[in-house]
């Protein structure tokens, strides 16, 4: 590890400064410790491809503990390294939910064992996420929780929910909040309007996540919480969230990728794998979020990595397990807004390296020097067609399989160390 | 003909396919008056009725069609099956599969549940019925009673009342009388009207007297209670005051119009009971006769290319 290694001929991508340049970097230590200095130990010459912060995806869900069959630390680690990710944010809301300090220990002590990158777990913020008893937020904190959340669910008691956020507040870890309405959401598995009219789905209003968002972030407010909104998917909910900013509201936003790459008409004739909680919006509300994407309205851009096994697909849509993996997918994804020329490639990391790890108050997502040496090195251009069954995800239920993607991950560093090479 | 393994809907039949079926239904409408033989026409083939959902008349008339075209029909039991001990839809599916039958009847509660097992059978599958999507043969039987009533089957008014968001039939007759070139209302309060439906090419209104103009066919929806999980309207003599079909609405209907509905009926809810026995006006008692009709041509067109019934032609 203290072994010294300089990239030369890189394109250093740094989100911090917005800039791309090609240059060189070293680290040494589990650090970066120059940018564009001497060159020091090993040297490796990148050949123009590009070097950026590791990518810090938020709201992934591990199969473990519980749901081993269809994702393990092993297996995400390994999907998420090949696919540039050097940290996942997990969520809590497993079998059984990571609610009480024992079992965080349990899953941190896990994902020491078996993980290849770094997990940074989010704590249910009630117990089991059922919105009726606060979790131990202090034990939670103090083994390692980065921030709080209720998973998918939404809290439907509002004083519950008030005091949670004003507990968790004084501790100052940020809450990440899952935007559908309870109520209008419940039993629901498509948007309203027409498609899910044609296609007799039952489904929720688009307001269902602006009024959901404008409820917790009062609550957030008179808590004083940081509050992310996870995922906002709508034009409603978008605007909701510019005007919060604008008053310098404590909150800030994210999108999931599928929602900036696919839109309702993509699941077609009942296709499951794009169902997707919240389901999938129309075309208008997805071109809305990507001409507003390279500003500063969303700041994170995640996968929502949901692993679900075949038989909880292969359900008439309704009944279907919602959710899509997309550890080795959110880059070439990312990748391909890029080229299509929504964001650029330091805006991309922004949102999907360097925002996120201020959320958790980590100290990724810059390219400068005494931070940790969490690197992706990748090819922007190199062409591909997905293929399910080459993930490597236990699960497949991927909405891309088919779909012609660009971007190739060379080689994954988590602090400092290997963790994936495409040669090997 | 259709061109086709299954039917699963009208949304993508064309004018001709809709018009194939109707023509055939009118041929054997006129044989079962007098009584003809039909039983060699699907002899040998075995036809399977699956209904995950209850069903009396719309299993009731598969069944008599498949008989009287001389298939065999099995009727599948769920009740205590292996579906109650937890088989999920595609093992059931190719279990079928693998009993080699030639049809699937099959109604599920679940939207799009038809088309799940129709992509994993190799025989011919019929929907009748998918949660709230389609239910093909229903528009099928209504569009030909039309015709056989008022002589055409384009260029007409047609309002649809009641209960839109929870109907199949509402879906699969939109799709199917928009293709035949005739306009649509949908009539019905707000909670009733699924989002988005005036992008199907239909008018909207929540007024039966405005709903009702120059109309010349007035299909009545059944309130489908069963599938509403509260608050869609307030009262049923409400709903019936404001929504039921009854003399005084009628007034508003072109003189000739005729009423509709695909029971079974909740009389004094959606439907006044003496309109509903009018036999001069309402066609309901038709329309399951003229059901009948419909699947016995369904059932004969989508199995045209069977090899047991090329065998039967050489004979």
């Amino acid at each position: 590890m203290s072994r010294a290694l300089t990239f030369i001929n890189a394109l250093l991508i740094d989100p911090a400064t917005s800039e791309q340049a090609f240059g060189s970097l070293t680290m040494e230590s589990g650090f970066i410790t120059r940018i564009n200095g001497p060159t020091k130990g090993t040297v490796i010459d990148c050949q123009k491809a590009c070097l950026a912060p590791g990518i810090v995806d938020l709201g992934v869900h591990i199969g473990e503990p519980g749901e081993r069959h269809k994702e393990s630390f092993r297996s995400a680690s390994l999907a998420a390294a090949s696919g540039g990710i050097t940290s996942m944010v997990t969520f809590p809301n497993t079998l059984p939910t990571i609610d009480n300090p024992e079992l965080l220990e349990f899953f941190i002590n896990r994902s020491k064992e078996s993980s290849i990158v770094r997990i940074l777990p989010a704590a249910a913020i009630t117990k089991n996420c059922k919105g009726k008893e606060i979790c131990e937020l202090g034990f939670l904190q103090d083994k390692g929780a980065v921030a709080f959340t209720n998973g998918l669910r939404c809290i439907k008691d509002l004083k519950i929910f008030l005091k949670a956020l004003t507990y968790a507040a004084s501790l100052e870890l940020p809450y990440i909040g899952h935007c559908q309405d309870y109520f209008l959401s419940k039993g629901t598995s498509a948007t309203s309007g027409s498609f899910a009219t044609q296609m007799g789905l039952p489904s929720a209003p688009i307001e269902s996540e602006k009024i959901c968002l404008e409820r917790d972030a009062s609550l957030a407010e008179i808590s004083g919480i940081h509050y992310h909104a996870s995922q906002i998917t709508t034009e409603l909910s978008l605007e909701t969230i510019k005007n919060l900013k604008s008053k310098g509201k404590k909150i800030t936003a994210g999108t999931s990728i599928h929602h900036l790459i696919f839109d309702e008409k993509d699941i077609g004739n009942y296709r499951t794998f794009f169902k997707i909680n919240p389901p999938l919006r129309s075309k208008s509300d997805k071109e809305v979020l990507l001409q507003t994407i390279s500003d500063d309205s969303i700041d994170t851009i995640s996968s929502f990595h949901l692993p679900q096994d075949e038989e909880s697909k292969r359900l008439p849509y309704e009944l279907a397990a919602s959710g899509a993996i997309g550890l080795q997918t959110l880059l070439p994804a990312g990748l391909k807004l890029v080229q299509e020329g929504y964001l650029d490639l330091p805006k991309l990391f922004k949102k999907i390296s360097l925002n996120p790890s201020k959320l958790v108050n980590s100290k990724c997502g810059k390219l400068a020097e005494g931070c940790p040496a969490d690197l992706v090195i990748f090819n922007p251009n190199v062409p591909f067609v997905l293929d399910r069954f080459s993930l490597l995800s236990k699960a497949k239920n991927t909405p891309f399989d088919g779909y012609k993607l660009c971007g190739k991950v060379l080689r994954t560093f988590v602090n400092g160390i290997e963790v994936y090479n495409c040669g090997h | 003909m259709l061109n086709r393994k299954d039917l699963l809907g009208t949304a993508d039949l064309s004018k001709e396919e809709i018009l194939s079926v109707i023509d055939l239904a009118e041929q054997y409408s006129n044989e079962n008056i007098k009584n003809v033989n039909n039983t060699r026409i699907l002899k040998n083939m075995t036809q399977i009725n699956l209904f995950f959902e209850n069903s009396t008349r719309t299993q009731v008339s598969f069944e008599i069609a498949g008989t009287k075209l001389g298939t065999n029909i099995v009727n599948f039991p769920l009740k205590n099956s292996s579906q109650s001990k937890g088989e999920t839809l595609l093992d059931l599916a190719s279990t079928l599969n693998s009993m080699f039958p030639d049809i699937l009847v099959i109604r599920h509660p679940k939207s799009g549940a038809v088309q799940l097992i129709s992509e994993k059978v190799k025989c011919s599958v019929i929907n009748a019925g998918d949660g709230n999507h389609e239910h093909p043969t229903q528009a099928l039987l209504d569009a030909q009673t039309i015709r056989k009533r008022l002589g055409r089957i384009s260029g007409l008014k047609i309002a649809i009342c009641g209960d839109i968001a929870h109907s199949r039939v509402a879906r699969s007759n939109i799709f199917c009388l928009k293709t035949l070139g005739n306009k649509i209302r949908v009539v019905g309060p707000k909670t009733l009207i699924p989002k988005g439906i005036e992008n199907l090419g239909v008018e909207v209104t929540h007024n039966m007297f405005d709903g009702l103009q120059d109309i010349d066919v007035v299909m009545v929806l059944r309130l489908q209670k069963e599938r509403m999980d509260g608050g869609f309207f307030s009262s049923e003599r409400e709903y019936f005051h404001y929504y039921g079909l009854d003399e005084r609405k009628m007034q508003y209907a072109n003189p000739n119009a005729i009423i509709m509905h695909p029971g079974p009926m909740n009389r004094g809810i959606e439907i006044d009971g003496d309109l509903a026995d009018d036999i001069n006006r309402s066609v309901i008692t038709k329309q399951v006769e003229v059901g009948l009709a419909i699947r016995m041509a369904v059932l004969d067109l989508l199995t045209r290319r069977h090899p047991l019934r090329e065998k039967c032609q050489e004979h």
